[in-house]
């Protein structure tokens, strides 16, 4: 039986993708749970893929998230979000930011971005619970679009909630620095609103 | 003493760990995955840190200290140990005074090396015990014990740990508010020890062979080598990283953990091998354990089931475990379809709501293609997933490399590559125009220019080849123009021996020095040459160009990396001198010190899409339909125009000026028509090539 809980989070270089799995595995250690983290490091600074792993639960041994198995994908952009979609186990949950940044091959025109519908196919292969969040458009309302990863996260902490908000507060104001948190906070906020509004008519429906 | 409770990566940890075990001295040279060791340590007070030029003066920094009687470090990636090699092999003979630890983080999978080089070999090799952490509190814990075993056998220690140890985070508990001892500093003469003539050297080849001996009874009490018993069937011995992925998959099996895994404990091993019915070795890279176990005499398996090639994974050791006929048959991914006894676990576990489905749109897209039920799993490497653009690293927007290289493939190439010998009218593959120019690289953001749409480059070995290598190809007698192109921090770690050797056997060879003023590939350490030191203080400013003159170099050059132009022109200038060169391309990199200026774009109008502006590989440029804009969010402006300088219509003006409806800058023909001077084709924009292999 499993006992970890699996989130993989995809990104390009420069979305606060890193930051943003460090403070939910922050976050999950006051929560009292064992944690590790995995980040693809290395050249991510000059616009590459961005792939954290973060692993909470009662014991963790392996760092890294298994193929198949991530309870969760929380992806910044579509395109990478696509990319590990067969990372997420059956049923897991995907929150995908609706933004799309072409890759240099795209951008110089030589290859297509995948349209929405094939982002999704990919996603829906493996699980039918699939949210699309305005993540930019959050972030640009808190403020600035730097709050891009607190609103996603704030997303997440409605719908991974064996954490508390006190956690997810107490980890976002450690990591980021003082001048920027209000915004972040600010968005961190609009992010779990956004969630609990994307989850409310499903649950009427039940 | 309070003890907290942190999650740290494995470098910051083995910092750690280091400064509360009094480490005085710590030196090192940036190198992936090992760089946030030195880095943490400067942010500890009472420790001498410093970024040296190479890993062979670090570790003599450290070995120097290690004799002057306190605790030394080094620490350096994989490939590092190689140029360190030589004191290496040196300590182990004379052994040390105060502790000394050599730190190899080795990088299986290469997620950014040259190669995945399997450094516990050289443990054996040089003679000295090796300890391999597999999580953070592990490294913390035996870094500790590194610098007291160090003291006890009079050896330096092999600290060896993988990017996985290194980069991920896992939960430490260490005191919060040590104190550390830090030892006095005295060196005691005793040239019999630290002289190593050969009178002397004989004796301590045999102290080092009883060295091992007494290691070798050390390891089998060595606390951190223990048995962790489970069922007999299933043997697994492991150690590092391939250890958690084991104990993941063979969760019911016995175990031997192996901390130190270099000498190995023979009687533990055998013990434990007799109490199981069959043996594993679980290992990334080289059988080096196996083999060692296999010598002993006991049956063993390890590489006949998991692979020798690239780092392992939880599903990679499932795999071998499955061929080994050690776990049932894997569920097949065809077909699979959701799992619902995953989703009773998560909720189980309190980690997802039980009532969260498709919002109103996938449930319209989901009738539409029923959601994907029974369909194959898409994983990277298959299907649909595996057709997705990529997304390999690129220089950044107003990188000081692009214009350099993008004059270089310009100089070199007569087109990109052709495919066959059919398209290029019976030419080789890669056939180059007789007077195209080869282009010997080396290591560092540049090598990016390897890559789409620059293609600029033709070899890249180790740090501080390019040199030598293209001196190798004019004495070979090619007939082609070789210049070699090398970074600031790769020619003072290693470049600077191969230009005097230029010089002194009367080669004529151009090397071009990318000077951003900083280690950039690495995330920015200070070099000599940027006059910065480990803790970012200011110091003595190694000065490239006197450096170079001092060398015996007449022909020495100071350009401005953004004017493509006179970089273009003085590279032809040098190739056509019959004496050694040297263009020191000056500017620096964007990330680390230029603030943004006010950012360019495309005048719509004067576009006609012939992208040459693109083949600069800046990402900040993007085609549109059948024209070129400029994301101004990612532009840097200021000193970057580089674009603008290669556009033949002039399109390409600051964004203020499109606004204002002003004329563009005046004409910047001058490369166009020095192509045409070399006969390149200013039009081949090539999106036509085949991509290069995906590799960092
Ligand atoms: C022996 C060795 N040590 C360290 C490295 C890691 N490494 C790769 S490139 C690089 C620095 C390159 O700096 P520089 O030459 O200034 O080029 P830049 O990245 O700044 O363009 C380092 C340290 C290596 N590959 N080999
Ligand atoms: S970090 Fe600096 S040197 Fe490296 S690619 Fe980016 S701009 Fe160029
Ligand atoms: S000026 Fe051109 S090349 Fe330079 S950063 Fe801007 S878009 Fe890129």
């Amino acid at each position: 039986m499993r006992t970890a809980v699996d989130v993989l989070m995809v990104g390009v270089g420069g979305q606060g993708t890193v930051m943003a799995s460090d403070i939910l595995a922050e976050a999950a250690l006051a929560e009292g749970f064992d944690v590790k983290k995995s980040d693809a490091l290395g050249m991510s600074q000059r616009g590459g893929s961005v792939v954290s792993q973060v692993r909470l639960g009662t014991k963790i041994f392996s760092p890294m998230v298994k193929k198949g198995e991530a309870d969760i994908l929380l992806g910044f952009e579509k395109l990478e979000a696509a990319r590990w979609a067969g990372h997420l186990r059956s049923h897991g949950l995907a929150i995908i930011n609706d933004q799309a940044i072409p890759p240099f091959s795209v951008s110089s025109g030589s290859e297509k971005y995948p349209p929405d519908e094939l982002v999704l196919d990919l996603l829906h292969r493996k699980t039918e619970r699939v949210f699309f969040v305005q993540g930019m458009a959050l972030a640009q309302e808190a403020g600035t679009t730097k709050a891009l990863n607190a609103a996603m996260l704030g997303f997440l902490s409605v719908l991974i909630d064996v954490i508390n908000k006190g956690a997810w507060l107490e980890s976002l104001t450690r990591a980021l620095p003082a001048r920027l948190l209000d915004l972040n906070l600010v968005a961190f906020e609009m992010g779990r609103q956004a969630a609990e509004a994307a989850r409310k008519p499903l649950e009427r429906g039940t | 003493m309070r003890i907290m409770k942190k999650l740290l990566s494995g470098n910051e940890a083995l910092a750690l760990g280091a400064y509360h075990a009094g480490v005085r001295v710590a030196a090192a040279y940036p190198g992936t995955p090992s760089t946030e060791i030195l880095e943490a340590l400067a942010g500890y007070p009472g420790i001498y840190t410093e970024w040296s030029t190479n890993e062979k003066v670090a570790l003599e920094v450290a070995l120097g200290a290690a004799l002057g009687g306190v605790r030394a470090m080094s620490s350096m990636k994989h490939v590092g140990l190689n140029v360190a090699a030589d004191p290496f092999f040196g300590a182990s003979v004379t052994g040390i005074q105060g502790g000394l630890v050599v730190v190899s983080a080795d990088d299986p999978g290469m997620h950014s090396s040259q190669n995945e080089q399997d450094n516990r070999h050289y443990a054996r090799f040089a003679k000295v015990p090796m300890l391999e952490p597999s999580d953070s509190q592990e490294a913390y814990d035996l870094i500790i014990l590194a610098f007291a075993l160090s003291e006890e056998f009079d050896t330096p220690v092999l600290f060896r740990t993988t990017t996985r140890i290194s980069h991920c985070k896992t939960v430490v508990e260490a005191p919060d508010n040590l104190a550390p001892k830090v030892g006095e500093a005295r060196f005691v003469r005793n040239p019999s020890k630290y002289v190593m003539v050969p009178g002397y050297a004989r004796p301590r080849h045999r102290a080092m062979e009883e060295r091992m001996e007494r290691l070798a009874a050390y390891s089998e009490v060595f606390q951190y080598n223990r048995v962790i018993p489970g069922e007999p069937k299933l043997g697994i011995v492991a150690s590092g990283v391939a250890f958690q992925y084991a104990r993941e998959v063979f969760s019911d099996a016995s175990f031997l953990k192996l901390t130190m895994t270099y000498p190995l404990p023979a009687e533990l091993v055998r013990r434990f091998a007799s109490s199981v019915e069959r043996v594993i070795v679980v290992e990334e890279l080289d059988p080096f354990l196996e083999d060692s176990i296999r010598a002993l005499g006991i049956p063993v398996e390890g590489k006949s089931l998991f692979p020798i090639v690239g780092e392992l994974s939880t599903e990679v050791v499932e795999e071998g475990g499955r061929k080994g006929g050690l776990l049932p048959p894997a569920p097949t991914p065809w077909g699979r379809g959701w799992r619902q006894d995953s989703v009773q676990v998560a909720v189980e576990v309190g980690c997802l709501p039980t009532e969260v489905g498709a919002t109103a749109t996938q449930r319209r897209l989901q009738s539409a293609d029923p959601a994907g039920q029974g369909k194959c799993d898409a994983q990277p490497g298959d299907g649909a997933a595996a057709s997705l653009p990529l997304r390999p690293p690129v220089l950044c927007p107003g990188c000081p490399h692009s214009a350099c290289s993008f004059a270089l493939r310009r100089l070199g190439f007569y087109r990109s590559m052709p495919t066959s010998g059919q398209a290029d009218g019976g030419k080789l593959p890669g056939s180059m125009r007789p007077s195209g120019l080869i282009v010997t690289s080396d290591i560092g953001c540049y090598t990016l220019a390897v890559y789409q749409p620059l293609l600029a480059l033709d070899t890249c070995v180790c740090m501080g080849a390019s040199i030598g290598m293209a001196l190798g190809m004019e004495k070979a007698g090619i007939q082609n123009t070789v210049v070699a192109v090398i970074g600031d921090s790769t020619f003072l770690h290693t470049g600077i021996p191969a230009l005097v050797d230029v010089v002194y056997n009367q080669g004529r060879t151009t090397v071009i020095i990318l000077d951003n003023e900083t280690t950039a590939m690495t995330g920015h350490q200070g070099h000599p040459g940027m006059g910065v030191n480990a803790r970012g203080q200011k110091t003595t400013k190694v000065c490239l160009e006197d450096l170079c003159r001092g060398i015996g170099i007449k022909d020495v050059h100071v350009v401005d990396a953004f004017d493509m132009e006179q970089v273009s022109a003085t590279i032809q200038g040098c190739v056509a001198r019959d004496e050694p060169s040297v263009i020191i391309v000056r500017g620096d990199c964007p990330l680390h010190v230029r603030a943004p200026g006010e950012p360019f774009a495309v005048r719509q109008e004067d576009c006609d899409g012939c992208n040459t502006c693109l083949r600069v590989g800046c990402p900040a440029l993007v085609r549109v339909g059948n024209k070129v804009t400029i994301d101004p969010t990612m532009c840097v402006g200021g000193n970057c125009d580089v674009c603008a300088q290669v556009c033949p219509r002039e399109a390409i003006v600051l964004g203020s000026q499109i606004e204002a409806r002003v004329q563009g800058p005046g004409s910047r023909v001058g490369l166009m028509e020095s192509e045409e001077l070399v006969g390149g084709c200013p039009r081949d924009v090539g999106v036509d090539v085949p991509r290069p292999e995906e590799k960092e």
